[in-house]
């Protein structure tokens, strides 16, 4: 028992423990049960039984899920794109030397501050097809005559959302980013300025590479809040116009707890895996690079 | 009596006086109830209820007044929260699952028939009330009753969804009413749109108004989703007319209305930027509190606006839908009988007349005795909702109101197949396929 204690591997394993039940408990269980659940016909209320791969049959000749996961990965990649371009472009420029930088920095926080169903709320006013403010405002510009259908047009809704989900993740990505940017050394910029290197040579060759590992952790988190987005979809457009903007996270609920089809619903939900995944693996080959980079001679 | 005894402070007096007595006489009145009904209350019984949030203010203070009354006289508290309308179904649902949450339930159309299994049997409240109060209007029945048809809810009231509009507008579109056919209705939306102010219906996904108008366009059309025995049969010439039909309506809407939710025409229609929409009594009711605060322009509203009951199509009957709100008390309730109690005691008239008076006519009575209270004769504009129950169809339509017809309002079916067309999104053709496929997975 004295040996057990002493043992390094027995008191790691220990002190692993609590983490590991918390996982299993709240991580693996879910999953799994989700996962069984869409191999179901379970409903609300009634136990269901093993119905094979029926439900993923189901929902890939459904166009409605076809439309949903179209939306998902476009919204996925144009709003991380956008995030992605204007959040380092914000934390360049909060890198500079500024007046009241502190300030500055706190208020760029505020989107990503408020909550999302606030902020949804704010943006169903500035979209809303009579009082759009937006609208009211090129109306008195004279700039048009009628007000902009933002969110009853397939692609204006489509456009509208994303760019109410880019408003609210730019900041994340800026303030990590800026984060990342006030890790490179001073003294690399010096000596590039020395060699008679140009901004964009010392952008290219010395900012952006150093970035690269905060780069890939900030944006498969972007990537990954961003394809499981579901508040901002429910509040301003509930999936409409006619399914439009239904995301493959608002169409499992739907399916699952408002028409209580359980089965089905997981069956939707368990179809996001392999995207999530493939978002880590991207973060996985991106974390890789750091130790090439950082010269470590552990190049696994 | 003289002048002089008409004295702010005195009839302010008389007025507490009255009160207190009526209060007084309430809290009698309640305490015999609890004694001679026939639901007792289980011994130190508790009881948590979660309802659909208010649209009238008078109305939920009525009804906490009545919960009030209910503790005072049974001994049971009662802790009620409130969710939006469209909150309700999910956390029912979680809670039938999980077997544990709120003891009852007051939510909308077919939620009961969600997990009839996971709900308390009720027709011994529901035989009580309809033999004292002349009887159930038939869609309370069909509500009420579950699979074997035993009641697993008690109906509790329909909230009304009219058609809205304004009189001036109509009138300077050539009519004086609003016309009692479809084709004279769609005449009248095209003379708004080229001669006054557009009307216009929501298309987005509103559970309540969005379902409203879809169901009545259909259905005046002859168009279903399922058969009496539950087979699909969107796929029909009658789905085909009754979207051209919806199309040309659509057409003649203010820009936007693909974006409605069920708050969109309200705003709308408040601010006089829409001349005809569907709605509950809510509209009105706002219009009245505006205008006595002393707003003008609610004022000018409420003076001008007024309601109509929907049109009614080729199939010659009224095809309206309004939303039901049933009250459900879960098995795994460990007071089934107090919730009994609090159902029964909640449409006893001396509670229930007062609370259908202080809903101002936003929702109509299940029960054939209540179409005598006052709230019916006192305001013309609002009369025409006191048969909302007995002209409504149920969800599901001329199939059963259950599990399935929920499912199939909850997805969205019917209004999705409609906003896709009247959006261009897709053609009837291919619309109806979609419906058609969605609606064979439900109902299998």
């Amino acid at each position: 028992m004295t040996q057990l204690w002493q043992s390094k591997n027995f008191i790691g394993l220990l002190f692993m423990l609590p983490a590991a039940a918390f996982l299993l408990l709240f991580l693996v269980y879910p999953l799994g049960l989700g996962i069984w659940l869409s191999f179901t016909d379970t409903k609300i209320g009634t136990p269901g039984k093993f119905v094979g791969l029926e439900n993923y049959a189901w929902i890939i000749g459904d166009s409605k899920f076809q439309s949903a996961v179209f939306f998902t990965l476009f919204y996925t990649f144009v709003a991380s794109v956008i995030k992605f371009a204007l959040g380092l472009y914000l934390a360049i420029l909060l890198n500079e030397k500024l007046p009241f930088k502190a300030i500055i920095r706190a208020l760029v926080l505020i989107p990503f501050i408020v909550p999302t169903v606030l902020s949804a709320i704010a943006f169903w006013w500035i979209y809303d097809p009579q009082f759009s403010v937006i609208s009211w405002s090129l109306k008195k510009a004279g700039l048009i005559t009628e007000n902009i259908n933002f969110l009853g047009d397939a692609w204006n809704s489509r456009f509208a959302v994303i760019f109410a989900n880019v408003w609210r993740g730019v900041p994340f990505i800026a303030i990590s980013l800026l984060a990342g940017l006030q890790t490179v050394p001073p003294s690399l910029y010096e000596a590039a300025v020395l060699d008679g290197a140009t901004r964009w040579q010392m952008f290219v060759k010395i900012t952006y590479p150093l970035l690269t590992p905060i780069i890939a952790v900030v944006m498969t988190f972007s990537v990954l809040f961003t394809f499981t987005d579901f508040q901002l979809i429910k509040v301003l457009t509930n999936g409409g116009p006619a399914g439009a903007t239904e995301l493959m996270a608002t169409m499992s609920y739907n399916t699952a707890i408002l028409g209580g089809r359980i089965g089905e619903g997981a069956a939707i939900s368990t179809a996001m895996v392999p995207f999530l995944l493939a978002a880590i693996m991207v973060s996985w080959f991106g974390l890789q690079r750091r130790k090439w980079q950082a010269g470590s001679e552990n190049n696994e | 009596m003289s002048e002089s005894h008409f004295t702010r402070r005195n009839v302010l007096k008389t007025g507490a006086t009255l009160a207190g007595a009526s209060v007084a006489n309430m809290g009698l009145w309640a305490q015999a109830w609890a004694q001679a009904s026939p639901f007792k209350p289980e011994k130190g019984a508790k009881l948590t209820l979660l309802r659909w949030k208010r649209f009238v203010q008078a109305e939920e203070d009525a009804f906490m007044a009545l919960v009030a009354n209910f503790t005072k006289a049974t001994g049971v508290e009662v802790k009620v929260i409130n969710e939006s309308l469209d909150d309700v179904q999910p956390k029912a649902s979680v809670a039938a699952n999980t077997n544990q949450g709120p003891d009852m339930f007051w939510g909308l159309y077919s939620l009961p028939h969600l997990f009839p299994t996971k709900c308390v049997e009720v027709t011994d409240v529901a035989s009580y009330l309809g033999k004292k109060y002349g009887g159930w209007v038939p869609t309370a029945e069909t509500y009420g009753k579950g699979p074997a048809g035993k009641w697993i809810a008690i109906p509790v009231a329909y909230n009304g969804n009219v058609i809205n509009f304004r009189q001036s507008m109509i009138e300077k579109a050539g009519f004086k009413e609003v016309p009692k056919d479809t084709a004279g209705f769609l005449e009248l939306m095209k003379a708004l749109k080229e001669k006054s102010i557009p009307g216009g219906f929501a298309l987005g996904r509103a559970s309540g108004d969005g379902n409203a108008w879809v169901h009545w366009a259909l259905w005046s059309q002859g168009a279903n989703l399922v058969d009496a025995k539950d087979q699909v049969i969107i796929n029909s010439p009658e789905t085909v007319k009754a979207l051209e039909y919806i199309k040309a309506l659509s057409d003649t809407f203010v820009p936007g209305t693909a974006s409605w939710n069920d708050s969109f025409n309200n705003k709308a229609f408040l601010e006089s930027q829409i001349s005809l929409t569907n709605n509950g009594v809510s509209i009105y009711a706002a219009a009245k509190a505006g205008a006595a605060k002393g707003d003008a322009k609610a004022k000018d509203v409420m003076d001008d606006m007024n309601h109509s009951l929907w049109p009614v199509g080729p199939v010659g009957k009224p095809t309206e839908f309004h939303i039901c709100y049933p009250l459900m008390a879960m098995k795994y309730s460990k007071n089934p009988t107090a919730c009994k109690a609090f159902m029964a005691f909640m449409l006893e008239a001396e509670n229930y007349n007062k609370w259908l008076e202080d809903a101002v006519a936003y929702l109509t009575h299940p029960l054939n005795a209540y179409d005598a209270n006052p709230v019916w004769k006192t305001d013309p504009k609002l009369s025409m909702l006191r048969d909302a129950g007995r002209r409504t169809l149920t969800a599901g339509g001329l199939g059963s109101v259950g599990e399935k017809a929920a499912s199939a309002l909850a997805d969205f079916v019917m209004l999705d197949m409609v906003a896709s067309v009247c959006t261009g999104r897709a053609s009837i053709k291919d619309a109806i396929a979609v419906a058609e496929r969605q609606a064979k997975r439900i109902y299998r």
